[in-house]
């Protein structure tokens, strides 16, 4: 899957979410500076994102996840590893 | 199956990762019909986990702290069931002030205290109360706990709670025995909840426990703590009531 889709999806969903504008959701922004999330924002966000991508994400790994970059990169990860599994 | 045609209110799931996700799971596992609650900000959360159980149950709206929340969920259940089997409690939230300050019981001031208490003890009772004109003789009432005999590292006020759920475990044992309805708790030890990673000092906890446990211990599987449940909230401890059980790997029973 490419980047920019991954990207995509994650921007819906932190639209959806979050309550911001789609051009909030940049790859540099973070999630809570600059899109008011806390912990359980982003908890949410993760569960939707595994639900659409059939991925399981260990919470430990959301510490590690800052930015909105940072969770594609986390999916891509996911997704990554799903397929050589 | 241990649970066949026993009707549950499970309150507590947040995650996935949650105590009582666990408990939800088996208990439908083991033929129970379930009802879960969540109230205001994590209820979205607690409808996206719910989706992930084997029979995903309905989300009823409930603040304990709410005495018309109470008494629209025992409304509820009593229009959907008549009644109710069993009850699992598996709340607690303590203000930051409570849990992890350097100074310790002296940083929380008593309103900090009393919600606590209010949330993590007073509700066991409140819960227990609005349900039990629904409960049948044989009917379970069980509540997730956190040894409180002893004090811990950073669990500060969350621990004189825990100890104010023990002893309300004991009247409302007391209380609700002549009904024929046991009440007890379950013990556990530490597991990597999404509720547990924001407690201070809990890693500090988690990392020295399943050295200390006779048993071993995985902060990571709630599982064992599931089975207690699902035992506590069968047929299958027809007489014991008021009892804490320790599901820790056995570290209440070791000094060291």
């Amino acid at each position: 899957m490419e980047r920019s889709e991954v990207l995509d999806a994650v921007r819906e969903s932190a639209v959806e979410l979050l309550k911001v504008e789609p051009d909030q959701v940049t790859e540099q922004a973070a999630f809570g500076e600059d899109l008011d999330a806390d912990s359980l924002d982003l908890t949410e966000l993760v569960m939707a994102l595994e639900d659409r991508f059939g991925i399981e994400v260990p919470e430990d790994d959301l510490g590690d996840v800052r930015t909105v970059g940072d969770a594609v990169d986390l999916v891509m990860a996911k997704l990554g590893s799903g397929a050589s599994a | 199956m241990l649970l066949e045609n026993r009707k549950l209110l499970v309150t507590g799931v947040l995650t996935p990762s949650s105590i009582a996700f666990a408990c939800a799971r088996l208990a439908q596992e083991q033929g129970a019909e379930v009802v879960l609650t969540s109230f205001g900000r994590a209820r979205s959360i607690t409808e996206r986990a719910a989706k992930r159980l084997p029979s995903p149950p309905d989300v009823l709206e409930l603040d304990v702290t709410d005495p018309q929340h109470l008494a629209g969920v025992a409304g509820e259940l009593e229009r959907r069931w008549g009644r109710v089997d069993g009850v699992l409690h598996a709340i607690g939230f303590a203000p930051e002030r409570c849990l992890g300050q350097d100074d310790g019981l002296f940083a929380a001031p008593w309103q900090d205290v009393a919600t606590a208490v209010h949330v993590s003890a007073y509700s066991y009772v409140a819960l227990a109360g609005a349900v039990r004109h629904l409960l049948p003789a044989g009917g379970s009432v069980v509540g997730l706990d956190f040894d409180a005999t002893v004090a811990w590292p950073a669990y500060d006020w969350m621990g004189v709670a825990k100890a104010a759920l023990e002893s309300a475990n004991r009247y409302l044992a007391r209380d609700l025995g002549p009904a024929g309805v046991r009440v007890n708790l379950v013990a556990a030890g530490p597991l990597r909840t999404t509720a547990a990673r924001s407690i201070p000092g809990f890693a500090g906890l988690a990392d020295t426990w399943p050295g200390r446990a006779p048993l071993g211990w995985d902060v990571d599987d709630p599982e064992p703590v599931a089975k207690a449940v699902v035992a506590l909230l069968s047929g299958w401890f027809p007489a014991t009531t008021g009892e804490i059980v320790h599901v820790d790997g056995g570290v209440h029973a070791v000094g060291a």
